[in-house]
Formats: structure tokens, C-alpha cells, sequence
């Protein structure tokens, strides 16, 4: 496998560095390579890529005129840019904040450190690979995973285009690309949460480069990946080219299964082969910072706007919808935990709100462009309190040690906010309805398509099935990786450097001088 | 002389060296310090997890004063910083042998 990987790799390099040559030196990249792009690109991206640039071509001008290629819209680019780099906030310093905050003085570092540190590798890889394995055609894998077409991004051009969800409608690859990186990024990075304060900087490294391959790659391609709505409005009676959970009819807007349930369950599945930290149960450990976890919160719900309403792909009403939906849920949700906390503990907490609030943008995730805002809301006050019973009852009961919750909040978050995708993208519900593509005409806009039949316990199950698929996936995908990790350079840090703290021991800094 | 050592809240820091100003004690030394008597500790909840705190955040003051001043020290800290309820704290006085005044080198009262 590696070695295959490096052949092609090196194949595609070459290949690229024609390319950027291209467009400068013009005819002879009008003789040499859009004939073997185009072959090579059969139908990628979350839609087909829209042919290899044939514009590049003008000059030999003998081709007869067909339909124009669509070209994208400057505002859909626009928006997918800032959206692109509000997924980044999310992460660096969102959530790196959010977890920092929760863990003790001594390992604040460690928490800024493994988050970034996974985020830059994560970026590095998704251009030699991941975004290939993810949304390029995998050929006889292709239910699983994506194929080798994009490797070192081969044949991606400024001028390159990928489908969005409306008919005729494209933005550039290399938006897509990069907003794409920044979902595995933040994935990965939930991951931490669970194996907190006790993971050898080396094995996070190690994780950094396996788990996306394994499981995160992998997921998003079984539910993203698709032919497009060009593609399926051309040919309406051919069975549909996607991955194996959009087959089955499951709809995940911006990633309830492939982000926070993949997530949740490595975050699981970590905790328990990294086992408990010392003295966990045993001796108190709060988190050292509220302020900034609520910081981290705050930066969180802000750039969540650019992860929702940004994986509508165009900048239009489902986007605005999305947008809605990302208030209305979260602050529901954030009330809600507030509430039940209340109610059963007698004090409105602050780490409860802020819990809450990522609890209520987990669950509407795979929701945000399907849901009505009245049913986001629903969705966000129902949420919240199933979250606390898992990090509160559930967690203490079977005592594994998920330090920071990611399972609690983001895997049964997820999976909350998938199963009620299901139900609240029903139109009688106020819902959006699902798109029948096969009457698309090849005008754009999908609000001028007919809905697809909606018959709830159909897509219920529907969604149970990705649901299923993820989790199954996710927890074999990352029990293989840790134990990996495990076996070979170890996965947890020494007693006495547990003791002493991650920080100065590892990473040879203190977070606070006083 | 006499040390006087006083453990207090930390909200009635104030008031405690508004009304040793008004009872003529010129110098006061406080440090943030953290500790337990018969209030015990507190129980903190995040999330799932309960904590008991058994040291809770106090105030110490440290004045030196002459042996006339001294009850009424006692007394305006006492009033100042008492709620009633339980964790107001103690006072503490001491025999001081001597002091000095760095700058001049004067001993005794003189220095304080």
C-alpha cells in the first residue's frame, strides 16, 4: 500500500507541476493535457468535477459548441472562502480553547498543542491524500472510499470546478478542497477530548496520520460522496454513483455521522484502550479555566455558522436556513442543559451552558438546511438532556473516563441529531423536504425540483442504517489505530509524567507564570 | 507591641482596612491565602463530576501596632468582618520583641 501510494503520488506531482506551468504556457497545455484529465477525472467531488477546465482550451477552438460549461457564481466562491476559514476559528483556537479550559493547569498546554498539532497534520494530509480517499472516484471501492485521481491534488487548477446541490450551479475545486480539509481537521481534533491528559505527544502524532485514513477518509465518502445533480438530472433513470450511507437514502447536511458520531466513537473507543487517568474518580479534577472554555465555546457557535451553512455549498436560502437553524438549536440547547441542571443539581452551572451550546450545534448539524427553525428548536431542548445523562449518570456508572465528554456530547449528540434529521426534514413538520433529483431540469435552483416522496419511517430507518454504518465503522476503524498506536511507540505518557503534568514534561513550557 | 494576624473573607477586605484606618493602624500587610476551619470545605460540580473543595479562598491581614492600639484593632476588624454565618474567620495577636524601620534604622514603636 505505501508503496503503491508513493508511485502514484509521485506520478501525480509531476502531473501538477505541468499544470500550474499550464496556464502560463497555453498551447501547449491545450495540446497535451485536457484529454487525459478529463480522463482520468471520471465523476468526482460532491458532484461530478464540471469537465477539466475546457475554457483553458479556447485556443484551439475546433471543438463544436456545446451546452456552455457553468461557471461559478462569485458569490457561492465567496462565501465558501470565508466559510472555509470560520471552520478554522473553530478549531485553532475554538475548540482548542474550549478543551483547554476544561483541563488542569498542568496540561493546558498539551491540550493547545495536540489540537493544533493534529489540525496542521491533518491539513498537510488532506493535500497528498485525503482529499483523494474522500471525494474522487474509488473505483471498485468506490461504496467505501475514494480513489487515487486526486493524490497531491492531480489535475486541480484554479479553473477547476465541482458540483454543489443545485442543477448548472459549480464553485471552484480548490474551495471545496479547502473547506473540506478544515471538517477532517476539526474531526480528528474532537477525538482528543476523550483521551485528555494522558496521551503521549508522539501517539497523537501517529493518530493524526492513521485515524483520518481508517475512519475519517473512509466516512465521508460513504456519506457525501454522490454524482452530483447535473449528473443524475442527465440521466434520471440510471442508478445513482455515491458512497454506501448516501445510498441508503440517510441525508447529513454537514456531518452529524461522519464528524461527531466518527468522532464521538474514537473518542469512546480511545478512552477505554488508553484506560482512566491516574486518580480519576479519586482525586478532583476540574477544569482549570471556565473563562476560556466558554471562550472557546463562543468561537465555536461562530465559526459553526461557516461549518453549516457552509456545507450548503452555495450562499442562498438553504444556507440561510442552515444559518437559523444554528441559532435557533444551540440556543435552545444551551437553555435546556442550563435548565436540567437546574432542576436536578439546583444550580445553573456555566460549564452546563456552554456544554449545552455545543450539544445543540452537534445535533443540528446533520439537520441545518433540512430542518424548520421550530423543529431545530425542538431538536436543541431535546438534546441537552439526553447529553447529561450520558456525562453524568451514564459515564459514572460504567466509569470509563471520556475526560472532556466528547462521546457524551459529540457522539450522542450526533446521534440524536441524525435520527431527528429523519423526522424534522419532514415538510408537514416545517421541514425542507428531500430533493428528487431526477426531475431536476438543468436550471439550478433545487427549490424549482419536486420533493421525493416523504414517508417518515423510511427515512428514519434510513437514517438509523447510517447511523449503524458510522458507529460500526468508527469504533473498528479506531480500535485498530489506537492499538496500533498502542503497540508500537505507546500511547499514554508515564505515571510521573502524568503526575507532573504534560506540559512542562512534554512540551517544556508552563501555561501560567506567576 | 503586637501582632495581629487576622484570617478573613475576602469580600470584607475593605471594610476591615477602612475601619483599621479609623482606628489609627498605619501599615497593613495581606496576603491571599486558602485554608479550612469549622465551615469545612464546598462541593463543586462540572458536568458529571462532584468535587469536594476542602480549602476554601481567605484574606490574611498582618499589622503591627502598639500595645494601646491593639484592643482596637481587634475590635474594628472584628466588627468589620463579621456576617454572622459561619467562615468569618479568626484574629490572632502576638508579642512582637522588636522592629525596625529599613530606611532610618529606627527601632521600636518608633518603627512602626
Amino acid at each position: 500500500m505505501t508503496m503503491k501510494l508513493a508511485t502514484q503520488a509521485l506520478a501525480g506531482l509531476a502531473l501538477a507541476g505541468a499544470l500550474i506551468g499550464g496556464p502560463l504556457a497555453a498551447p501547449a497545455f491545450a495540446q497535451e493535457a485536457p484529454a487525459q484529465a478529463a480522463a482520468d477525472v471520471a465523476a468526482p467531488a460532491p458532484g461530478g468535477v464540471a469537465a477539466a477546465a475546457p475554457a483553458e482550451a479556447a485556443p484551439a477552438a475546433t471543438a463544436p459548441a456545446e451546452a456552455p460549461a457553468p461557471t461559478p457564481d462569485k458569490g457561492d466562491t465567496t462565501w465558501m472562502l470565508i466559510s472555509t476559514v470560520l471552520v478554522l476559528l473553530m478549531i485553532v483556537p475554538g475548540l482548542a480553547l474550549f478543551y483547554g479550559g476544561l483541563v488542569r493547569q498542568k496540561n493546558m498546554l498539551s491540550m493547545l498543542m495536540q489540537v493544533s498539532t493534529v489540525t496542521v497534520v491533518g491539513m498537510m494530509a488532506w493535500v497528498l491524500w485525503g482529499y483523494s480517499l474522500a471525494f474522487t472516484d474509488g473505483g471498485g471501492l468506490d461504496k467505501i472510499v475514494g480513489g487515487f485521481g486526486r493524490l497531491f491534488l492531480r489535475d486541480v487548477t484554479p479553473a477547476s470546478n465541482v458540483a454543489t446541490f443545485s442543477t448548472g450551479v459549480v464553485i471552484p475545486e480548490l474551495a471545496f478542497i479547502a473547506f473540506q480539509m478544515t471538517f477532517a481537521c476539526i474531526t480528528a481534533a474532537l477525538v482528543l477530548g476523550g483521551v485528555a491528559e494522558r496521551m503521549k505527544f508522539a501517539a497523537v502524532l501517529m493518530f493524526a496520520i492513521l485515524w483520518p485514513i481508517l475512519s475519517y477518509y473512509p466516512l465521508a465518502h460513504m456519506v457525501w460522496w454522490w454524482a452530483g445533480p447535473d449528473a443524475v438530472a442527465a440521466a434520471p433513470s440510471d442508478p445513482i454513483q455515491s458512497g454506501l450511507i448516501w445510498g441508503f437514502g440517510a441525508i447529513d447536511f454537514a456531518g452529524g455521522t461522519v464528524v461527531h458520531i466518527n468522532a464521538g466513537v474514537a473518542a469512546l473507543v480511545g478512552a477505554l484502550i488508553l484506560g482512566a487517568r491516574k486518580g480519576y474518580r479519586s482525586e478532583p479534577m476540574p477544569p482549570h479555566s471556565l473563562t476560556l472554555t466558554l471562550v472557546g465555546a463562543g468561537l465555536l457557535w461562530v465559526g459553526w455558522f461557516g461549518f453549516n451553512a457552509g456545507s450548503n455549498l452555495e450562499a442562498n436560502g438553504y444556507a440561510a436556513l442552515a444559518m437559523v437553524n444554528t441559532f435557533i438549536a444551540t440556543a435552545a440547547a444551551g437553555f435546556s442543559w442550563t435548565l436540567t441542571e437546574w432542576i436536578t443539581r439546583k444550580k445553573a452551572s456555566m460549564l452546563g451552558m456552554a456544554s449545552g451550546l455545543v450539544a445543540g450545534l452537534v445535533a443540528v448539524t446533520p439537520a441545518a438546511g433540512f430542518a424548520g427553525p421550530v423543529g431545530a428548536l425542538v431538536l436543541g431542548l431535546i438534546v441537552s438532556p439526553i447529553c447529561v445523562v450520558f456525562c453524568s449518570a451514564v459515564k459514572n456508572a460504567l466509569k470509563y473516563d471520556d475526560s472532556l465528554d466528547a462521546f457524551g456530547i459529540h457522539g450522542i449528540g450526533g446521534i440524536v441529531g441524525a435520527i431527528a434529521t429523519g423526522i424534522l426534514v419532514a415538510p408537514a413538520l416545517g421541514g425542507a423536504g428531500i430533493v428528487d433529483y431526477t426531475t431536476c431540469a438543468a436550471d439550478g435552483d433545487i427549490s424549482t425540483c419536486d420533493a421525493a416522496t416523504y414517508a417518515m419511517a423510511t427515512q428514519v430507518i434510513a437514517q438509523l442504517k447510517g447511523v449503524l454504518v458510522s458507529i460500526v465503522w468508527s469504533a473498528v476503524a479506531s480500535a485498530i489505530v489506537f492499538f496500533l498506536i498502542k503497540f508500537t511507540v505507546g500511547l499514554r505518557v508515564n505515571e510521573d509524567t502524568e503526575e507532573e503534568g504534560l506540559d512542562i514534561v512534554e512540551h517544556g513550557e508552563r501555561a501560567y507564570h506567576s | 507591641m503586637k501582632l495581629i494576624m487576622a484570617i478573613v473573607k475576602p469580600f470584607k477586605l475593605d471594610d476591615v482596612r477602612e475601619a483599621l484606618v479609623a482606628a489609627g493602624v498605619e501599615g497593613l500587610t495581606v496576603s491571599e491565602v486558602k485554608g479550612y476551619g469549622r465551615q469545612k470545605g464546598q462541593t463543586e460540580i462540572y458536568r458529571g463530576a462532584e468535587y469536594q473543595v476542602n480549602f476554601l479562598p481567605k484574606v490574611k491581614l498582618e499589622a503591627v501596632v502598639d500595645d494601646a492600639v491593639a484592643p482596637k484593632a481587634v475590635e474594628a476588624i472584628r466588627a468589620a468582618a463579621a456576617t454572622g454565618k459561619i467562615g468569618d474567620g479568626k484574629i490572632f495577636v502576638l508579642d512582637v520583641l522588636d522592629a525596625v524601620r529599613i530606611r532610618t534604622g529606627e527601632t521600636g514603636a518608633a518603627a512602626i
